[in-house]
Formats: C-alpha cells, structure tokens, sequence
C-alpha cells in the first residue's frame, strides 16, 4: 500500500442557508483492505464531522451506500480502495432526491413503488391457521428468490438512460419486482393485470435496451433476462387486447 | 412542530416491528412505523441462516415436535429463560412459518429422495420421503436435536423482511425512514409516544399515539467489534431506559459468534459450520472436536466462542496485523453447494477478504454479535414500568433466550413474538381510550430542543463525540468480552464512570444542521454509556457463570444463588445502575439441569424452590433421556 489517496465528494446541505453545491478535497492514507466505508468513515470522524452519507449493514446486503464512484454506481462498502486509482470522485446518485452530500431518499421512492407495482401476493385464500402450508416446487421457490435478492439500492435506476430522461419510468428494480410476482404461484394476478400496472412507457416499454442496469447490480441479479422475459409476455398480452377487441 | 397520530406507534421497522403493525391494522387499527433506514435495511435482513419451527417436515427432522424445540430452546438458555415466554414460543412457531408462506416467503422445500450432508467434516446420506414433497424444509443449526431451521437459501433474513414489509404496503401501513425517536413523552404512569427527529431535516416532530412498541433491535455497536449493523447502536433501549421507571433486562447477557471475518467483523452464518464446515488453528488442523467431543463444531455459539478464545490463548492461533484469529474452512463442502447454498459467504469472502472459499480458508474470529439483555416486558410483551409500552424482537427481554441464544431462534423471534405481542398489544387497543397532557409533550420537545441547542453551541464542554464514543467501546472489548474477571469488570465499570463524565461534556465541532451524523451520535451517547455501564456492573456483580456470561473467577452456575434474572435501572439523577433480581421464571417445565455441551460444574438450586415451580409436562421425561 503506501498511496495517499485524494477523495473529491461532492458537498450540499439543502438545510443550511447560503449553501452552494461543490467539491471538496480531502487526502487519506490508504491502509490494507481499505474500503470506503472504513475511508468515509475516518473521513467524518476524524477531518469533517459535517460529512453526510449512509452506511448501515456496511456487508453489501442492505443497500444503503450506494453512490457514484468514480462516474459508476456501486456500493461504497464492497468498494476496496485498491481496485481504484488514487483519485477518488464520489457524487450521489442522480435521479433520486438530495438529502445531503451523498445521502438520497430511496425511502421514499421506493415506498412509492410498493404502491404502484402492488409488490405483495395477491390471493383470495385466507391463511387458515389449522391447515399443512401449501406445497410448492423448490425449484420455484428458488427461481423467486433470485429475483426477491434484490437489496433496493437504487444503482439500477442511477445508471439507467430511460430514468435519467424521465422522472415518471418505473425502471429495472420495479419491474424485476413485477417479475418476481409472475414467476410466484401463489400471486393471483393474470397477465392482464400485470399489463396494466407495466404494459406502457412508463413500465417495460419505456426500457430502452441499454441495459447498464445489468451492468451495475450489485447483487448481479438477472435484470436483461427479466427486462426481455416482461416485455415479450406484455407484447403477447397487448397482442391478446387487440384481437380480443377486434 | 409536526404532530403525527395513530393507535400504535412503532419505533423500528424490522421484522418484529412491522409484525406487530401489521397485526394492530389487520385488526383495523392504525399503525405506523418509524426507522432510521428504510424498512428493508434493517439489520433483520443480514441474518443468513434461518428460523426454527418444529415442522418435522425434512428427514433429518423427523420426531420433531414443539416439546422438543422447548426443551432445546430452555437448554439453550442455560436455564435462564421465562419458561411460560419459550412454551409460547415454541407452539406458536410453526403456524407462524405456514403464515409466513401464506403471505409470499420463499421457503426452501423438501426434495424428494437420496442427498448428501456433511458433519464434523464426514460425508452422510439422508432420503427424504415422497409424501413430504413441496413441504417447508429445514436444515441443521448448532444446538439442536432436530434439524429444524426453515430457509431461503443463505438470505432467510433478507428473504422474510420483503414479504414483511410488502405486507406493510398491502395493509396501508405508514412506515417512515430517517426518523429518529429521541425520547418518550410519559407521564411516570403511561407512555404517551416519542420526540423524533427527521433524519433529512434535522426538525423535530412529535408522534403521539395509544400504545408504543419498541423493536428497534441490539445494541452491538457499543462494542469495538461486532456484527451488527451500523444503526444497531441502543436508540430504542436508551429513551426507555432513560424514563428511569423502566428497567434493562440482564444486561450482561451478550451473545459473542465464533465466526465474525477479520477485520471488519461481518458475520459468516452458523450455517457454514451447520452444513459441515470445520474451524482449524494455526496448523490447519482441527480442534472443536478435542473440547467437545459430543458436539463439536456445532455446540452453541457461547461454548464454540469460548473455546476459540481457550485455544488462541493456548498460543493456537494465527498472528495477524489486526490481532489473533482462526480459521473456518468450507472448501470441502464443493462448488455446488457454496454456489448455491452458501452464496451470500462466497460474495463476502469475495468482496471483503478477497478469498474463494474453494481453495482458501476464512479468517474468524468471535465477535459480539447478539442482545440476550433487553428492555425487560411481561409474557404479552408489555414493559415493566409505563402503561401504554410495548417491546418486541432482540430489543426486548420477553425473555425467551436467558443466557444464550440459539441459531435460528432470535430470527424466529421476530415474527413469532411480533405476532403474539402484536395480539396483546390488539387487546390493550380494543376499547381503549386515552388522554395526552399537552403539558407533558411540550415540556419534553423543550427539553429535546435544549439539548441540541446545548450540543451544538459546546454549552457543555467541546469534547469530541467519535473519541468518547471510542473510549466507551474499547472499554468493553478490554474489561467485558468472552471471558470476565473481577479485576477486568471492576477496571471497565471504573473507565466507564469517566467515560460517563465525559460524555455529559461532549460538543460539536460541525455546525449539526440537517442530516448531522455527529449530532445524532452525541445525542445518545450519555444512554449508551450507561448501557455500557450496566452491562459490566450487573457482570460483575454475577458471581457465576451461565451461558454466555463466563467468569474466570467464578467458573461453577451456580443455580442456589443466581438462578434469577437482573433488572437495572438507571433512577433519575443517579450515577450507577440500581440492580434487581427477580426469579427467572414462574414455572418449571422442565427444571434446572445440564445443557450437555459446554463443561463446568453445577451448584444445584433449593430442591424445595425447583419442586414447588415444576408443573406436570411430558417434557420432563424427554429431557431426562437427553
């Protein structure tokens, strides 16, 4: 090790008056197996207390330290130190609103798209407390917990073309969690209803195939094979619509 | 200032927080849910392994039942559990993961016919039955008879937590992230709600409400080294304790893992060593084996803990430039099974270590890891000390785990206790009318206010918050870890005291608006000193060992003199805990006797005090032939 490493993080406080976007420089020296959780960390305690980012399981599971490294969304707490230069630029990630420096609300977004996606099992069964649970495939089980993996970090959306342009796309994370339903037999819904929550540009036609969703996932979740999978099953749902109409 | 209300106020939005929101508005009761993160980053995600219900589903599980998950449950505990608390639990466990189902969870299932197993690092064969097919399955977790953990591959936590939380949004529950309760507004009688403040704009707001719950998780962050989360730090546990009527439930109770990886201290399920993985010292060879024959590496955390930390002191392990530690080694276990059942060890061996379990072995070493202690609550979860107030999950001491925790027990917990509580804390609302003093709330936002104010103008003194905060947790690490001693204890409640003084003097040195991190930490840091300050006293005045509570001095449990449990409050204006002691459960199922794993001797309890508590059951018999 030995390199001193220069950190620019990007700087604003919406709360504190007279406040102004910009860089700032800070300099650490690297030490083994440093990542930026420990680095961020050293950085507020013992150079800038003012400093607002969020870590929590700091284990790669929970999502909440996603940033912008180095012009790549990515989880600040897996990143090591030595797979980057010396120069690190940190920013938040776009799309989502400012908290302040590099802490954004996917609270707040995500809620939102529990809401529109409808992101739990719909069924008319009544859990009946007496009864043997329902049989199901394990090969089922785990196809929908590969895409239940998904920790809600919001790179996804950061990195995506179709995002960046509009506030109203539903993105990758949405529609892996409308994935995750179909592939669920206990979910109720039909295709139908799947094509009215996603069969539009703000759902699965609004994806413009640049795929840099699948390219950042940290968890390296199935997202082109999804994305495809949505929209050929919306395509033959439209398809359907129209002939039935005919 | 903002005044939010509702039924039922929830101060955490974990497993066991959302689980008893949902219970209160499935009953057609508004609830809401307050968290630091949002939901679904809540430390209940990170737990790997599983929860363990007696399904008796999966071959190795055959037999199984709920007087077994009882007896194992109770042994566990060394004793020191609420029997009425564990029975509750371990009937209750079952229906739970069939409703768990019900509402999404992706539970790994049986696979009908022949499959291998690896234990102690020998290959067996198992057949699961044809009619079993599509069941919940379960795997082994260290302590059990019966293999009885249900799973979602290595992601049970993370797994859950979604359907939870998507139950959340299907039932209109309003769960809000980066809100920070800072204190409950009571009247010395009833809980009235809590102080918050918002983590985006750093404005406090008021949230009043009928009934309170706190599940806000463990307090490992008040240690040096630990796996728990960030945000795991004792928020819920230090405005309860700080009401000085409500006391914390043996604080010595501290759960260490065996396998937390060097040096971040992120945890490596029990799940490794459960299906086959073994821990070998400097010479690569093996060891668990030598101190428990029976067990091996799947005794209970506490006794494996223990002797990784017997075996490096006995100059047995490996020097590294962040200290001493062993190793866990899975290559044997293949490709296959770390590909899919153990994936979520792989992707940390990858990201943080740099280290394919394959062909390399994984540097561990014990960790604090999880909060036997809590705030303490009957049987229906409601706390000792202020009406209105409830507590659920790891933050409380109901107390089903005693001295030690099993694998796959406190994961289960969540959910199963969210649900029996959450049924309490239903019958508490139905009917239930209240008044809020609006004396009482605006006396408390003021006092709120002025200490900020104070913190951030240094009014009482510019010592800095991450050097205290520091001070207070190396002290743990030094004076009150695996093992304890009367020097160590007397040593750590000593530096604690100072600590204590400084802590009361502690200013910013940034200007603390808006989102501030170091304003949110210097406004805890007075409670967590004092939790810290409880645990080492209530250990040191603990003159025996039990569980994970281990006293060099005082090897033998000693159930004539400590079969009780430690109340500690901390009264308004005092400098030092006052401690209680109440008998640790009022009845016996199954009465004191040997865990089975873990050595030492036994003082044997009052034989009249065991026969007068001992009530009939058929577990009796069982865990006599154990």
């Amino acid at each position: 090790m030995g390199r001193q490493l220069k950190f620019e993080i990007f700087r604003y406080n919406p709360e504190k008056k007279g406040d102004v976007p910009h860089m700032q420089e800070y300099i650490l020296d690297e030490t083994p197996n440093m990542t930026l959780f420990i680095a961020l960390n050293r950085l507020r305690e013992e150079q800038d207390p003012s400093l607002i980012f969020d870590f929590c399981c700091r284990a790669g599971i929970c999502g909440a330290c996603a940033m912008v490294i180095n012009g790549r969304p990515g989880l600040a707490c897996q990143t090591k130190t030595k797979d980057q230069p010396g120069h690190i630029i940190l920013h938040p990630l776009p799309v989502f609103k400012l908290v302040g420096d590099l802490s954004v609300d996917t609270g707040v977004w995500f809620r939102d798209m529990y809401a529109k996606t409808e992101s739990w099992v719909h069924t008319k069964k009544v859990f009946d407390p007496a009864k043997e649970e329902e049989r199901m495939d394990n090969s089922v089980a785990e196809q929908i917990y590969e895409l239940e993996r998904c920790i809600e970090c919001g790179c996804c959306i950061a990195a995506c073309g179709t995002a960046r342009l509009r506030d109203d796309f539903m993105g990758a994370a949405a529609l892996n969690r409308i994935a995750r339903f179909v592939v669920d037999p206990r979910d109720e819904r039909t295709d139908e209803q799947y094509f009215e929550v996603i069969g539009n540009d703000n759902g699965i036609f609004g994806c413009m195939g640049l795929l840099a969703c699948e390219d950042v996932c940290p968890k390296g979740l199935p997202l082109q094979n999804q994305l495809g999978f949505l929209r050929r099953k919306m395509g033959i749902t439209a398809m359907k619509q129209i002939f039935r109409k005919k | 200032m903002q005044t939010y209300y509702s039924d039922l106020l929830v101060i955490g939005a974990g497993l066991s927080g959302e689980r008893v929101a949902c219970e209160a508005a499935q009953n057609g009761f508004k609830a809401t849910c307050l968290s630091i993160v949002p939901a679904r980053r809540s430390h209940s995600s990170a737990a790997q392994g599983g929860m363990q219900a007696a399904l008796g589903n999966c071959a190795k599980g055959e037999g199984d039942n709920t007087d077994v998950h009882f007896i194992d449950t109770v042994k566990g505990s060394d004793w020191g559990c609420d029997q009425e608390v564990a029975r509750l639990f371990a009937d209750a466990a079952p229906i739970e993961m069939r409703r768990l189902a019900h509402w999404g969870v992706p539970w790994n299932r049986v696979v009908p016919g022949q499959s291998f197993y690896f234990k102690g690092g020998e290959k067996f064969e198992k057949y699961e039955k044809e009619e079993n097919e599509g069941l919940i399955t379960a795997r082994s977790f260290g302590g059990t008879a019966k293999w009885r953990t249900c799973y979602t591959s290595d992601g049970t936590g993370h797994a859950v937590m979604c359907t939870m939380d998507n139950r959340c949004a299907e039932l209109g529950i309003d769960v809000f992230d980066k809100k920070e309760a800072i204190s409950l507004i009571h009247d010395g009688d009833k809980c009235m709600g809590a102080v918050v403040r918002c983590l985006r704009t750093g404005q406090l707001e008021v949230f009043l409400a009928k009934a309170t719950a706190i599940c806000t998780g463990g307090f490992g962050r008040i240690y040096k080294a630990t796996t728990n989360a960030v945000i795991c730090d004792g928020g819920g546990h230090i405005i309860a304790h700080e009401t000085g009527v409500v006391p914390i439930g043996n604080p010595e109770s501290i759960q260490f893992h065996p396998t937390g990886i060097v040096p971040t201290d992120i945890l490596v399920t029990e799940g490794c060593r459960g299906d086959g993985g073994t821990l070998l010292d400097v010479n690569e060879e093996r060891f668990m084996h030598i101190y428990e024959p029976e067990k091996a590496e799947l005794a209970s955390r506490d006794v494996v803990s223990r002797r990784m930390t017997e075996h490096m002191r006995a100059g047995k392990g490996v020097k590294s430039p962040y200290g001493e530690h062993l190793w866990l080694d899975i290559r044997h276990l293949g490709d296959k099974h770390i590909s899919t059942k153990l994936r979520e060890v792989d992707e940390i061996c990858h990201h943080f270590l740099g280290v394919d379990p394959r062909v390399e072995l994984i540097p561990v070493r014990p960790t604090q890891h999880y909060t036997m202690a809590g705030i303490r609550t009957n049987k229906d979860g409601a706390v000792y000390g202020l009406k209105g107030l409830y507590s659920a999950g790891e933050a409380a001491c109901w107390d089903m785990h005693g001295f030690n925790r099993l694998g796959g027990n406190s994961l289960a917990e969540t959910v199963v206790a969210g649900g029996i509580i959450g049924a309490k804390v239903v019958e508490f609302l139905k009917g239930y009318e209240t008044t809020f003093d609006t004396k009482a709330i605006n006396a408390e936002v003021k006092r709120q206010e002025e200490r900020i104010h104070d913190v951030i103008h240094g009014r009482n003194g510019k010592l800095n918050v991450y050097q205290v905060r520091n001070e207070m947790q190396e002290a743990l690490m030094k004076g009150c870890f695996v093992f304890r001693n009367k020097e160590g204890l007397e040593e750590c409640v000593s530096t604690l005291q100072g600590t204590m003084e400084k802590a009361r003097k502690v200013g910013l040195v940034s200007d603390g608006v808006g989102a501030n991190h170091e304003l949110a930490a210097a406004l805890k840091l007075e409670g967590q000193v004092r939790l810290a300050m409880c645990i080492a006293h209530a250990a040191l005045m603990r003159t025996e060992s039990r569980g994970s509570h281990n006293r060099e001095d005082f090897p033998e449990r000693n159930d004539a003199e400590w079969l009780n449990r430690t109340l500690a409050y901390w009264p308004e204006g005092a400098d030092m805990p006052e401690l209680k002691y109440e008998d640790t459960t009022p009845l016996f199922e199954l009465p004191p006797g040997d865990r089975g794993y873990g050595g030492g001797k036994i003082i044997p309890a009052d034989e009249k005090y065991v026969k007068e508590r001992t009530v009939k059951s058929p577990v009796t018999e069982i865990g006599k032939k154990k």
